[in-house]
């Protein structure tokens, strides 16, 4: 049986454990309504922009020279998947079940005799994915800690891939990336992007014109070549915003948890301390007594 | 005229105007282009400007950059990369950040060096002619 002093430091240790998982709990609820807020902001751009772009590629995707970027390159050999995480742990399974859903596309696609090639988004998507596929990973960003996470980080991972899908790097790519259910829900998902003929859903609301129709300014190419670049950025963006939130959400909920066991640990510890308490005072009272009849 | 327009401003991180409005002035691609309550179907790349909103007699002036404008039935949307509130916006320093942006684009070595410091340049100048205007 351990004694007293080595029972009373560890219940101090786990105690200030305790504290740590209390403070860090606070921080991600503030944070994730930081980060949900700014999900939420940003939502309106991404629908309009899902909107236009859907009826502007319905009209044009059958047009002789439609751009790659929309349609495709013809080809579906070489399937670039950015995967993207936090750059921290100590967030449950948060980043693990997005890693695991990229192995999952990854043994599928292989499977398949695709190339794959990927991009890490995130330290901890590069971690999980370097053992097994280091020779696959082809490009990395990193987020700062979640403190760079914006539109000027979608621009630079737009820009990037964008170059090198004109170099003629990949024919396809999918963003895998986490879907924010609720706040204690995060799934794992995979969405195509290029080309983006297909990553458009099919539900987007469609403004009603009461029969008329569109007029173009230029006209509807040039439009699209400048939207496409944009939506691109766009949906990055909104991966990562969602990925954000969805982070905070579930780092929350771990460390709620690590704070409830820590305090049923202090519970048992206390228990025993006690316990060996009293038992020592026995101990120690039948000492005395039998040492006063020996007299 | 007793319609108004309904006009949305959203920039790719948050909604920055909804409302009803008298008219919005749009700088297109192509001009210009005013926008009343019931204007036909109309989709318009934008260039780097003001976009000026009047609204019972006053004018709110807004720089935007990079974006899209869609009129429908249900009202003007503007999707912009960037907007600068110009009514709050100090124009002080802009002389010398374009003297420096003209600097950069001269001691620019590769290519797309200088093609990025020619894009600051030109937003910039852009950003001072709007900065005038208003």
């Amino acid at each position: 049986m351990a004694s007293l002093k080595e029972l009373r430091n560890r219940i101090a240790s786990v105690k200030s454990t305790q504290k740590i998982t209390k403070a860090m709990q606070m921080v991600a609820a503030a944070k994730l309504r930081r980060a949900q807020d700014a999900a939420e902001a940003a939502r309106p751009y991404a629908e309009r922009m899902a909107a236009v772009m859907a009826n502007l590629s319905t009209s044009l995707k059958d047009a002789p020279g439609a751009s790659p970027l929309l349609v495709g390159t013809g080809k579906d050999d070489v399937r670039m998947l950015v995967v993207m995480t936090a750059d921290r742990g100590l967030c449950g399974g948060f980043n693990t079940n997005i890693a695991r859903k990229a192995r999952e596309r990854i043994v599928k696609l292989q499977g398949e005799g695709k190339t794959v090639k990927i991009v890490a988004v995130g330290k901890k998507s590069f971690d999980a994915l370097k053992r097994l596929y280091a020779d696959k990973i082809v490009q990395r960003f990193e987020l700062g800690g979640g403190k760079d996470v914006g539109a000027s980080k979608a621009a630079q991972i737009g820009q990037w891939i964008r170059e090198q899908f004109a170099e003629g790097a990949f024919d396809t790519l999918e963003v895998i990336s986490s879907e924010f259910v609720s706040v204690i829900s995060q799934k794992p998902r995979a969405q195509t992007l290029i080309p983006a003929m297909d990553a458009i859903p099919e539900d987007v609301e469609r403004p009603d014109l009461g029969g008329a129709v569109y007029e173009y300014e230029p006209d509807e190419e040039s439009i699209l070549d400048v939207l496409l670049p944009r939506y691109v950025d766009t949906v990055i963006l909104s991966s990562l915003l969602e990925n954000a939130a969805g982070e905070m959400g579930a780092r929350m909920a771990a460390m709620d948890n690590a704070t409830r066991n820590a305090g049923e640990l202090i519970d048992k510890l206390n228990l025993v301390y006690n316990r060996t308490r009293q038992a020592k005072i026995t101990t120690e009272l039948t000492e005395i007594i039998s040492g006063a009849e020996a007299l | 005229m007793a319609d108004k327009l309904h006009f949305d401003l959203v920039s790719p991180e948050q909604r920055l105007f909804e409302g009803e409005v008298d008219m919005v002035v749009v700088p297109g691609e192509e001009g210009e282009f005013g926008v009343l309550p019931g204007h036909a179907p109309l989709m318009s790349a934008i260039r780097m400007g003001a976009i000026a909103v009047h609204d019972g007699g006053q004018v709110t002036r807004t720089f935007i950059r990079g974006g899209f404008a869609e009129v429908t039935p249900d009202g003007l949307s503007v999707l912009a990369e960037e907007a600068i509130d110009l009514a709050t916006f100090d124009a002080s320093g802009l002389d010398a950040e374009i003297q420096n942006a003209r600097e950069d684009v001269s001691a620019a070595k590769e290519d797309h060096e200088r093609e990025h410091a020619e894009a600051a340049l030109a937003r910039l100048e852009a950003l001072r002619e709007a900065a005038r205007a208003a």
